[in-house]
């Protein structure tokens, strides 16, 4: 049994991955505590989806992932911003808008026939490909969302909690609904080369999910996404090697079949 | 010095279009001043007017201190993780850096803030599981935590149960035997009679005094328009009808 569980982490592929993972963990189960709280899942998905044709043009241009991955975030922050300040519309639209519009562009711009064939590792990410100085990057950018999301725990508390009176406890709610906004585009952008972009949002979200409904105060929450997050990875790499699937996928699954016992649970994310 | 003085106030959130104008009064120290008004008649952007938040103001407001503000309980999330002292405690983040734990003597007075509006017992209990009238009170004594000379009441014993009404207007009595100032927005007309000072606002400031001059029936009248329901003719004993508490 034990045997079964190690084996996968003899080869050093996999201990990088694992630490990619691990590293991943520290940034993506706080940050998706956060989001769930901030009821911001939707903005999450679309942040990641929506980077997508900056993926594709680094990837044209045969330029690092990380840099298409930052202008793809902020072209689509933009958009998002842009639209959603139509008051007739509401944010739910113009996030709809424009990431359908981007991932459509992305997708057409990476099935076009002079593009490489890598479309299927921006979506998915490539796990077992991840190099030193991508676990270093991940790292410094993983380090720098732990470090912003200790630095604004209480004022985020203070906005997610009672948004009205904020302000006269000493947080601006709209500076921390975007700090938030732009910690999670830091996020997927150094979860990108790992993940890709379409299952980094299962990294980030499930296990929170799972934590939000198995603990009842907010540093205990924090602790146990992060935990649950790296449990995920680890499990997930495990499966990936024995069942021989993809390693990302199956980490994603894992992420899920965590949250799902509490999430079905009667819990307090149901009301 | 006054513990507030507001002159010539005007201001809402939108050009052109004031919530809320001329309004002129002054708290002193140690006064509970009733804030009366019908739903959107300016109560609750008069508060923000005076804790700096409101987009668009004109006039004077000059305040002792910063002020603390108390929500309507129904604002507060419920699925939030945090337990009643958790919320207390919020009523310290502004004075404490955030590499710092929170001070002890700042979690020594959550702990008998909790106590002053009757909830030591409930330290632990999560917020969402408390009563609205126990998470009213946790809200009060979070504003206490902030220790401020002027405290913002919004509607604090609106649907709350007998026991938190009691407690809290106990508890008011204590804070204006301390110095503290007051303002409460409020429907009940006949609790307002029992305060230091009446504030009757419809989009505009309709009267300011003392209650036994302000709460006249014509001042009433013309406060709360249509809203008005007087039960007994002397003018003494009136209620107002209790609607939503959309603003």
């Amino acid at each position: 049994m034990l045997g079964w569980l190690t084996d996968p982490f003899a080869s050093p592929i996999v201990q990088r991955a694992l630490v990619e993972l691990l590293i991943l963990a520290v940034a993506c189960g706080p940050l998706g505590v956060w989001v769930l709280l901030y009821r911001n899942a939707y903005a999450a998905e679309s942040i990641s989806h929506g980077m997508l044709p900056g993926l594709v043009l680094a990837a044209l241009a045969g330029a690092p992932l990380l840099l298409g991955a930052t202008g793809g975030v902020l072209v689509a922050a933009a958009g998002i911003a842009l639209v959603a300040r139509d008051q007739r519309l509401g944010p739910d639209i113009g996030v709809a808008v424009c990431v359908s519009a981007l991932l459509g562009l992305g997708g057409l711009l990476a099935l076009s026939p002079d593009s490489p064939p890598r479309l299927q590792e921006l979506l998915f990410g490539d796990l077992l490909g991840v190099s030193g100085a991508d676990l270093a990057v991940a790292g410094a950018l993983a380090a720098a969302v732990a470090l912003a999301l200790a630095a604004g725990h209480r004022p985020l508390a203070l906005v997610g909690f009672d948004r009205g009176s904020a302000p006269s406890l000493g947080a601006r709610p709209l500076r921390w609904e975007l700090a938030l906004l732009a910690i999670l585009a830091v996020t997927t952008v150094a979860a990108v080369q790992g993940l890709g972009n379409l299952l980094v949002v299962a990294l980030i979200l499930a296990p929170a999910a799972a934590a939000l409904s198995l603990a009842r105060r907010l540093p205990v929450v924090l602790l146990l996404s992060v935990a649950l997050a790296a449990l995920a990875g680890a499990a997930g790499l495990v499966l990936s090697f024995h069942l021989e699937v993809a390693a990302g996928a199956s980490v994603a699954l894992c992420a899920v079949a965590i949250a799902l016992p509490a999430l079905l649970a009667p819990g307090r994310m149901g009301h | 010095m006054s513990a507030l003085e507001v002159d010539a106030l005007s201001g809402g959130y939108a050009p052109g279009r004031d919530a809320v104008r001329d309004v002129a009064f002054t708290a002193e120290p140690g006064q509970i001043v009733a804030v009366l008004g019908p739903n959107g008649g300016g109560k609750t952007t008069l508060f923000r007017a005076l804790l700096g938040e409101l987009p668009i103001r004109r006039g004077e407001v000059r305040l002792a201190g910063r002020p603390a503000y108390v929500p309507q309980t129904e604002r507060a999330r419920l699925d939030f993780p945090v337990t009643a002292l958790d919320v207390v405690l919020m009523g310290a983040y502004g004075r404490t850096p955030w590499f710092r734990r929170i001070a002890r003597a700042d979690r020594e007075a959550a702990a008998s803030a909790l106590e002053r509006v009757g909830l030591a017992g409930e330290a632990r209990t999560s917020f969402g599981a408390l009563s609205g009238g126990q998470r009213q009170r946790v809200l009060i004594a979070r504003a206490l935590l902030q220790q401020a000379p002027l405290l913002l009441l919004d509607e604090p014993l609106s649907g709350v149960d007998g026991v938190s009404a009691a407690r809290i207007e106990a508890l008011f009595g204590e804070l204006r035997a301390e110095g503290r100032t007051l303002l409460v927005a409020t429907h009940d007309v006949r609790q307002a009679g029992e305060w230091d000072r009446v504030l009757c606002l419809h989009g505009r400031q309709v009267a300011y005094g003392p209650p036994a001059t302000t709460l006249t029936p014509g001042t009433l009248r013309e406060t709360y328009g249509a809203e008005l329901i007087v039960l007994e003719g002397g003018g003494r004993a009136v209620e107002v009808g209790h609607h939503s508490h959309e603003h």
